[in-house]
């Protein structure tokens, strides 16, 4: 209860109050407010502080969340999730574009030597940190599972040992070593500070990572929503988006 | 007859207030769905595990806190010392750290590259929750506990005493009685808070089914996926917490009629 309740009051109050047709006035900069998903905290912070047409506010929380507070109204002109599925649930949106590709790694802490493949993720002994199978990145971990060998897959089942409820939680669990791996997604490392190191998962294994942006309809600056959508594919996108890890799609 | 003041009329309007701005988010929850519907989400492997999970580590977290804080409590409120005040503020820390906080503070202590590395024994594991909540509900069980011990009638303490009684004995047969209904109201808002806890859990603890998922956070893993599941686990730990209120209430009530 506390959660959510506590987690959509958070979310309208960050997104703030709108200025009442203040944008209206000659020389306003009109404000548009961008739910994001976590793990494009770094790429976003950059692209939106150089977006010349609006003021950008930026609310990062995990894509199932931001679905949920963007279905029951919250103030939200552009969402950005990490999986395009998810826009079905946003209420009414505009057309849906998929502007980024992620991969997913393995990540380790910087130095350690434990895990050094995804085979050694089966190994007994090896503490591992997934996504919850209720967020976008427990999804493509589970993708990622179905596509090994049973035995292998219940191996590793048996090694995870907490079901964290956004990449972000991944990360931090493996960062303080309360884990030897995690699985998350490759732009986590990029912008890790050196904390982490990522072991590809071979491409036949790996999900194909896609990240969906849609303006919701019920914006009021619908122009601007859209160039914001658009300059993300973009060259100024484009580059913020490949310095933190992530792909043209 | 006199009449009502307009203090009054005030008084009565922000009562009246707060009692609309606590209650209604509460009613929500009940009315949002359909008491079918609410029990049907219940039929959940994985909300009835968090449910009897959260059960267990927020009593352990209680039997802790009492059988340690209890005496702790005792001595912070019999005896001045140097740095008294100090301690007893080092002690209420807790309760306005962020959990977030908490949650940090915890793995800067007892993960593997902490000031106290407990290797696999806490950090992800059932014990780690209830490391959590004891740290979390600490200070509500020890500020009741203290204030408890210090209304009790210095005279009973002192003819215990005269009569030969030493101090575990004082301390057992008449401090603990006489303070029974305060120790009691501590363990409540305790266990309460324990109930409730969510960011320190996650943080230090993590999230499994069975191991580590305590109710709260599996409201939170279902708020984006599953909200009617997130509202009937909601409604269950208001039920809880609310018999857990009104029994130890009746409770103190009797005792303080005795």
């Amino acid at each position: 209860m506390r959660a959510n309740k506590l987690g959509a009051a958070l979310a309208i109050a960050s997104l703030g109050l709108t200025g009442c047709g203040g944008d209206a006035l000659e020389g306003k900069r009109p404000e548009l407010r961008v739910g994001a998903a976590t793990s494009l905290k770094s790429a976003l912070t950059e692209y939106a502080g150089a977006f010349g047409q609006a003021g950008v506010r930026l609310s990062f929380a995990g894509s199932d969340e931001l679905t949920a507070q963007a279905a029951s109204g919250a103030p939200i002109d552009v969402l950005l999730v990490a999986d395009p599925g998810l826009l079905d649930r946003a209420g009414a949106i505009e057309a849906r574009t998929v502007f980024a590709t992620n991969a997913l790694v393995i990540a380790v802490p910087a130095g350690s030597d434990e895990v050094r493949s995804y085979r050694d993720l089966s190994r007994p002994g090896i503490r591992v940190a997934s996504g919850s199978q209720r967020s976008p990145i427990g999804r493509y971990t589970r993708r990622f599972l179905d596509a090994l060998p049973a035995p292998e897959r219940a191996a590793i089942a048996r090694n995870i040992r907490t079901e964290e409820p956004d990449a972000a939680g991944v990360v931090g669990k493996v960062t303080v070593k309360a884990v030897d791996a995690g699985i998350v997604y490759a732009s986590d490392v990029t912008t890790s500070q050196g904390r982490l190191e990522a072991i590809p998962i071979p491409g036949d294994l790996g999900p194909g990572v896609a990240y969906g942006a849609a303006v919701l309809r019920r914006t009021s600056h619908p122009d601007e929503a859209r160039a914001f959508v658009a300059g993300l594919r973009g060259q100024a996108g484009t580059a913020a988006l490949q310095r933190a890890g992530l792909q043209r799609p | 007859m006199s009449a009502v003041s307009p203090f009054r009329v005030v008084a009565a309007g922000a009562l009246a207030l707060l009692v609309a701005f606590l209650a209604l988010p509460v009613v929500a929850i009940f009315v949002e769905q359909s008491p079918g519907e609410l029990i049907g989400a219940l039929d959940d492997p994985g909300a009835l595990d968090a449910l009897w999970l959260s059960l267990q580590t927020s009593l352990a977290a209680v039997v802790i806190l009492v059988v340690v804080g209890t005496p702790a409590a005792w001595l912070l409120a019999t005896r001045r010392f140097r740095g008294h005040a100090l301690l007893v503020t080092v002690l209420e820390l807790p309760l306005v750290l962020p959990p977030a906080v908490a949650g940090i503070a915890l793995l800067a202590c007892f993960s593997a590259d902490g000031l106290l590395p407990t290797g696999n024994l806490l950090v992800l594991q059932t014990a780690g929750v209830i490391v959590a909540l004891t740290f979390v509900a600490a200070p509500f069980y020890l500020r009741a506990a203290q204030a408890a011990f210090e209304s009790v009638d210095r005279s009973w303490l002192d003819a215990s005493r005269t009569l030969g009684a030493g101090e575990a004995r004082t301390f057992a047969r008449i401090a603990i009685p006489a303070a029974l209904p305060g120790l009691i109201a501590g363990v409540a808002l305790g266990w309460g808070r324990a109930l409730g806890e969510f960011g320190a859990t996650l943080m230090f603890a993590g999230s499994f089914r069975g191991i580590t998922q305590t109710a709260p956070l599996a409201i939170y893993e279902r708020f984006g996926t599953d909200f009617t599941g997130a509202l009937a686990l909601s409604a269950v730990l208001i039920v809880l917490s609310a018999a857990l209120l009104l029994t130890v209430k009746s409770g103190v009530a009797r005792l303080g009629t005795r």
